[in-house]
């Protein structure tokens, strides 16, 4: 299951943050994915809730956000929402499209519980 | 204890990204078009690598690394052929990672042309978004089943303009010429700014 190692990638970034700011847990964590991001939200949490197990996030849910994907035409600059594959601008006609979002996995936020005596 | 939410915005494939930027500046340094080759199990991949061995250097200037989830059988199929050959089990893991082949780039023969690299997966995922070259196999077949070439290639357009597409034949050879045409003129294309063949 290619989610797993995309979990692993985001527990990389999780245990970053949580050293940064000193947290001993992970509470909870958002995750936006693109539509063309190439994973399954539903997938993804499966391989967090297996994956967490031992770590600082044990306890943490993971929510999915879905972005859809954006483009540009290149030719026009039309912007629109592309949700059937079809790589074409609804204004123009070309082919020739920047894609601006919707293919990229982002961890938006996280929650963190600090030990307060440490932050002192 | 208390609890904070910080924001992130971090792209959780930011190693797999950094760790691939760093296999194509290394390939590009040394003048190696590196070819990331992707499909459905059983397109064929396999057999088109052994043509293309035949047709493009002398076999000692290629390389090829090979992702399997279990097996050491195509690596084997290459290495009969005089082609320096690794085998990547993925184990499960769908496709291959960037980490994975870096690993192996120090192992590399050091005069080399070309080095492909067969990937496990299907087209499912947004690698297809960024393919530069389609190849449609098993042109020998082609008439005998109801597949048709000319819409594949027309919908594959629809989602990849950008698409080269070529119909090739391991079999009897036919589009093989044109394949590898394409291959030479990426690779003469090489500059130190653009590494990116896929």
């Amino acid at each position: 299951m290619h989610e797993m190692s995309l979990v692993a990638g985001l527990f990389e970034i999780l245990e970053e943050k949580a050293r940064e700011h000193g947290a001993r847990r992970v509470t909870a964590v958002r995750l936006r994915v693109g539509r063309l991001a190439g994973a399954v939200p539903e997938l993804l949490v499966t391989a967090f809730d297996m994956y967490k197990k031992g770590t600082l996030a044990e306890e943490a849910a993971l929510i999915t956000v879905p972005v859809p994907v954006l483009v540009r035409c290149r030719a026009c600059d039309e912007k629109f929402e592309v949700d059937d594959y079809v790589f074409q601008c609804v204004a123009c006609g070309a082919p020739d499209l920047e894609i601006l979002s919707g293919t990229d996995m982002l961890v938006e936020s996280i929650e963190l519980e600090t030990d307060e005596d440490a932050s002192l | 204890m208390k609890r904070k939410d910080v924001a992130v915005y971090e792209d959780i494939l930011k190693s797999n990204v950094a760790a691939a930027a760093e296999v194509r500046r290394r390939m590009r340094e040394r003048g190696v078009l590196t070819v990331n080759l992707m499909s459905s199990p059983g397109a064929g991949k396999t057999t088109l690598l052994e043509r293309l061995v035949e047709k493009l250097t002398p076999p000692g200037r290629l390389a090829v690394i090979e992702g399997d989830i279990e097996t050491e059988r195509d690596a084997e199929r290459l290495r009969a052929k005089g082609v320096p050959a690794w085998q990547i089990q993925t184990g499960g893991a769908c496709h291959l990672e960037a980490r994975m082949i870096g690993r192996l780039l120090d192992e590399l023969p050091p005069d080399l042309d070309f080095l492909f690299i067969e990937n496990v997966g299907n087209l499912v995922c947004k690698a297809f978004l960024t393919a530069q070259v389609l190849v449609l196999s098993k042109a020998d077949l082609m008439g005998l089943l109801p597949f048709d070439p000319e819409r594949a290639r027309r919908e594959a357009l629809e989602v990849n303009p950008a698409l080269e597409v070529f119909r090739v034949s391991a079999l009897t050879g036919e589009g093989l010429d044109d394949f590898v045409a394409c291959l030479h003129r990426a690779r003469a294309k090489l500059t130190p700014e653009d590494g990116r063949h896929a």
